[in-house]
Parts: C-alpha cells; structure tokens; sequence
C-alpha cells in the first residue's frame, strides 16, 4: 500500500456497526475529521446521524468498530470520557441554565475555586477569576455581551446559542460537535452563529455540525459529510459539489460516485496494527 | 482546563449584541409589573417589604404589639419553622418539595427523648441526629433512585414516620431534663428581652447555608438542577449525586429544629408538630423561593418564617380568633406563589 501524506485527523472512525434489534442504525459507517476544519454532517431522517454522532460524543457505545482521536484509539464509555479525550458537544436542547448568568453557566460542572485554604477548606469560589475568564473568553470570540454576569433569561435566542457554543469552545481541547444549532433561530441570529462558529474554527479547533440546513452547511462547512442508509456514502467538498448534488446523494437520487469525493484518509482506510 | 490557557485571536467579525429579549412594556400596569420585576433581582427585597408592612400594621393598630419584650418573642417562636424551613428551601430549590420533615423530626425528637430518658442524653441526641438525617436520606433515595415524584414520595415517608413516632412510644411522650437538651431555650436576658442560643443558631444555620449556596460549586449546581436537570446533566454535574446530598443535608437541619422545640417546650411529643411540614413551605414560599426551583434563598426564608410568626402574634394581640390566623397565612401563601408564578416564570424559557 502507497504511503503519502496526509492532513492530520482529529478525529476518526472506521466500521462502526450498532443494531437496536432488528434495526440496524449504523452498518459499517466511517468517519474522519480534519484538524481545524468545519465537517458538515448531512443526512435525511433515520440516515443514521445522530447514531454517529452519539457513538463520537461516548453516548452510544458501538457493536463494533473503532473511534481514533488523534491518531490514538479510544473506547468511550460514556459522554464524559469523550469529554476527557477533548471533545465538546452543544446538543440541540439548549443547554443552559437560564437562572444562571454567563460566566457560572461557561464554568457549570468545572468551577474554580479559590486558591488557599478558602478554596481548600471553606470550597469558596473563585468568581472574579471566573468572570474575568468568562469575559476574554466571550471577547475572543467576538460575542458581545453587556456584561458577563447578566443572566442568560435575559439573553436572546441566538445569544444563549452563542453562550452555549463558547462554553464548548472553551472546554473542547480538539473537537467540538454541534448538534442543529441554529434549528430554532431566525435568520439574523443563524448568521450570528455560523459567524461564531468560523471563528472557533478559525482558533484552531475542529468542527462537526449537524445540520439540516443546506445553505447553513454552503455557508460555513469546509467540507460535508453525506451519510445515508446507516454509513458514509461520500464526503464531499462544497466549492466542487453543488447542494442539488449534495441532495440527490443524501436520498439517494444520484449515487455517491457521481460527485468528487474529498476524502482524505485512504479508502478503504489502513488497518491499523495487529495485536 | 482553564480558558486562559489558548492563545485566541479576534478578528473581529462575528458580533452578537445582547439587547434583552422581548420588547419594553409600556403603560402604567406594565410599570408596575416592571418595579415588582425589579424587586426579583433582590429576591429578599419583597419579603422584607412585606414584613415591614405588617409590622407597621400592627404597631399601629395594637398597644401590645410593637415592644422589645414581644419582639424576641417574635423570634423565639420563629426558630423552630425557620430551621426546618432552611432545610426546605434546600429542597424546594432543587424543584422539590418535603411534606415529611416535621415528621422526621419529631421522630428524632422521641427517639433522642426516650434514650436520654434512659440516662443518656448525649448518645440521645446522637442518635437523634443520625434518625433526622437517615429518614431524610430515604427521601433522597426514593425520589433518585426510584424516580419518585418528591411530592408522593415525602408524602408517604410523612405518614408512614408519623405512626412509626407513635408506635415507637406507645403514644407517650418523654419529658426532657437534660439541660443540654433544652439549653436553646435558654439565653442572656436584657431586661424583658432574651436572645436565646437558639436564635443565634438560626442565624449562623441561615448565614452558613446563605454561604454554601452563593460561594461553592454545590450551591451553583442546586440553582443550576431547579432551573434546568437537563442544562445540567449536559454540563456535566452529578445531577442526582446533587439532589440525595440536598436531602440528606436537609435532615441536619431537621435535627437542629428538633433541638430547637425542645429548648421552646422541653417534651418530646409524638404527636407535636403536626403541620410544621406546612408551615415551613409557607416560609419559604412567601420568602420569595419559587416552587419551580432554582430561584431564591436562604434569607428570603428567614424573612418568610417570620412573617408566619408574626402575622400569628400579631393577629392574636389583635384579638383576631386564630382561625382568621389561618385565613391570612393561606392569603398570602397565594399571594406569593401568584407573584412568583406572574412575574417570575414570564421570563422563564
């Protein structure tokens, strides 16, 4: 087998199988994500999405096949430990308390205490160091916000997204998943959020949204990945492939090798060292 | 991971300005509703309002009323709901609610009674604290482990420990003897005025439990899990490890208010107490804790378990039969929920 070069993978998987009795959700479905791009996930409903997507993010843990993150292989258990290996997901339901203001829900679940025996014994908060975090944070990514210790009941729809999107930018080491995160935004508050999200791309991180909005997807996603019947038919890029392609692939109008294929990890991929 | 530790860069393209959802109110009754919202950012600020409105009220309309003496007898009678009370908020802000504590404790009390009747009354209060926070814990286990809605799940355990209370002392009740049992009774004296140790207990239990729910993580998680389990378990916070540690803390609590009646009324009584579990919500709700979860505190409740006092002194020095007492606690139970419900879930998401 021919060795060449190829872009660092975040992510990868290869093979993923996963039945629900006679249901099979995922039949042998691969997946590979570049370091630093935005990978549109596409698919019609039952393609088997959200199934790849629980399986990358430890909800689901596959019947078979293996997950790589940064070349290393990674048996998630469940969504903690994909959380620990870097991996940050925004899920659909808006994931944030409203009670809460913006820098306690940036660090819910990882907050900092203060240092000494106020943070030892007495479990003080650091809240200035939070907030003051919080701030820079949400500066870098160019949201803009009154003041961080506004609560998010007081933010719009789009904003509370954007809240929920830094506070997976700022915690996901490596990958961070949208799940339709502009599903329930107008038009205005979507570009807000396909803005933010180019920018936590343009940071470094890499991206997975998925989205049922082909414009969304045209708009920002560096590359898209068509699943149908339970697996991969074929990644392709936006700037060679059309969205009435893209379309006709995701149902199956037009079969997968009729579009240019941008994958990058040979295919079939490498098997990977016996034991 | 701290968020400082990536170097980010700005290119300043995507911009989302945060103006407040939801457009200005206009009009005089949108004022109003706006000067009342404004009162919520203060959660304590209504309450208090409240309890100074009637404590003109009364000192205007009675002689008896307003003077040192009945003041710190205000609070002596406060203590008992006000730390049971604590323990309910705990619970109400996590949207939960506990109709068995009254019974908890009055089961710690007996038991604690009836071995310090035995000569004991160390090991009694031991092992009255151990029967508040067990009995408490079930709760927890009940309405985590097995999903139980809180308010079957305490209602059942509140019936259940009632009898369990007269069964274990054939309907007896123990007379204490032990000052240490009953010592927040007692308290310095300033002429007709007394601030038991009680007192100065509910304040430390209300100043300590203010602490853990505004400066540490668990604090921040129990508003986090009343507003939204969801948001929550998504965040990554141990949504049910959160919820049994609630209701086992509460049952400390239970058993500070249990030593609190007895230092009021030195018998341990199975059937004392009956609907403490009543009056503690009402505490807590008119102190501006919401029953949705997630909103309010600590010293709301302190304001709210003296209102309950005071509006039962008040009326009684007025000369007011007690069931009109009733009559007036239900009125503002409903007052304050209604407010709760108009002016603070509008907002909700």
């Amino acid at each position: 087998m021919t060795t060449h070069p190829t872009p660092p993978l975040a992510m990868q998987a290869m093979g993923l199988t996963k039945r629900y009795g006679h249901v099979v959700a995922l039949d042998g479905a691969d997946f590979e994500l570049a370091k630093g791009e935005i990978l549109a996930v596409v698919g019609d409903n039952g393609a088997g999405k959200s199934s790849l997507i629980k399986v990358l993010t430890g909800a689901t843990i596959p019947d078979s096949g293996t997950v790589f993150v940064d070349g290393a292989e990674v048996h998630f258990k469940n969504p903690l430990s994909a959380r620990l290996a870097g991996i940050e997901t925004v899920y659909q339901e808006l994931a944030v308390a409203t009670q809460l203001n913006i820098a306690q829900n940036l660090f819910l679940g990882r907050e900092l205490r203060k240092p000494g025996l106020r943070g030892q014994i007495f479990r003080q908060l650091d809240k200035s160091r939070m907030r003051q975090q919080a701030a820079d944070h949400m500066k870098n990514l160019g949201i803009r916000i009154q003041s961080i210790n506004q609560k998010v009941e007081t933010l719009s729809g789009g904003q509370r997204q954007a809240v929920a999107v830094a506070r997976a930018a700022a915690w996901g080491k490596r990958v961070v998943i949208l799940d339709e995160p502009t599903a329930a935004l107008g038009v205005r508050e979507t570009n807000q959020v396909l803005n933010l999200i180019t920018r936590v791309r343009d940071q470094g991180l890499s991206v997975v949204l998925i989205s049922h909005s082909m414009p969304d997807v045209f708009q920002i996603a560096d590359r898209i990945h068509i699943h149908r019947l339970g697996r991969r038919a074929v990644v392709v890029s936006p700037k060679t492939t059309s969205m009435s392609d893209v379309v006709g692939v995701m149902t199956g109008a037009l079969p997968a090798d009729a579009v240019q294929s941008s994958l990058i990890a040979p295919s079939p991929p490498p098997e990977t060292a016996g034991p | 991971m701290q968020t400082s530790d990536r170097v980010r860069t700005d290119t300043g393209q995507a911009r989302i300005d945060a103006e407040p959802a939801g457009n200005p109110p206009a009009g005089l009754l949108a004022g109003l509703r706006r000067a009342a919202t404004g009162l919520f950012a203060y959660p304590v600020a209504g309450p208090l309002v409240a309890l100074v409105l009637i404590l003109v009220v009364f000192s205007v309309t009675t002689s008896t009323f307003l003077n040192a003496g009945n003041l710190s007898l205000i609070f002596q009678q406060s203590v008992v709901v006000g730390t049971l009370a604590l323990g309910q908020t705990l619970i109400i802000l996590v949207s939960g609610i506990d109709l068995a504590n009254g019974a908890i404790m009055v089961l710690g009390m007996v038991v604690a009674g009836s071995i310090a009747a035995g000569g004991d009354p160390g090991l009694g209060m031991l092992v009255g604290l151990a029967v508040c926070v067990v009995g408490a814990s079930i709760n927890g286990l009940i309405i985590t482990r097995f999903r139980l809605p809180p308010f079957i799940a305490t209602l059942g355990l509140f019936t259940i420990l009632t009898a369990a209370a007269r069964l274990y002392t054939q309907s007896r009740s123990y007379p204490i003897n032990s000052d240490f049992m009953t010592i927040l009774g007692e308290g310095p004296s300033f002429g007709l005025v007394t601030i038991t140790y009680g007192s100065m207990l509910w304040i430390a239990l209300t100043l300590i439990l203010a602490y853990a729910l505004n400066q540490t993580a668990w604090g921040v998680r129990v508003y986090a899990i009343g507003n939204s389990p969801a948001a929550a378990r998504l965040n990554g916070v141990n949504v049910n490890g959160v919820i049994f540690s609630v209701y086992a803390l509460a049952g400390v609590f239970y058993a500070f208010a249990g030593w609190q009646a007895l230092g009021r009324t030195p018998i341990a009584d199975p059937s004392g107490y009956q609907i403490a579990n009543l009056d503690s919500i009402t505490a807590v709700v008119i102190g501006g804790t919401s029953l949705f979860g997630g909103r309010g505190g600590v010293a709301g409740t302190f304001v709210g378990a003296l209102i309950v006092v005071v509006l039962k002194n008040g009326l009684t020095q007025a000369g007011i039969d007690s069931l009109y007492q009733q009559i007036a606690t239900g009125f503002l139970v409903i007052l304050a929920v209604g407010a709760d419900q108009y002016l603070g879930r509008g907002q909700r998401a």
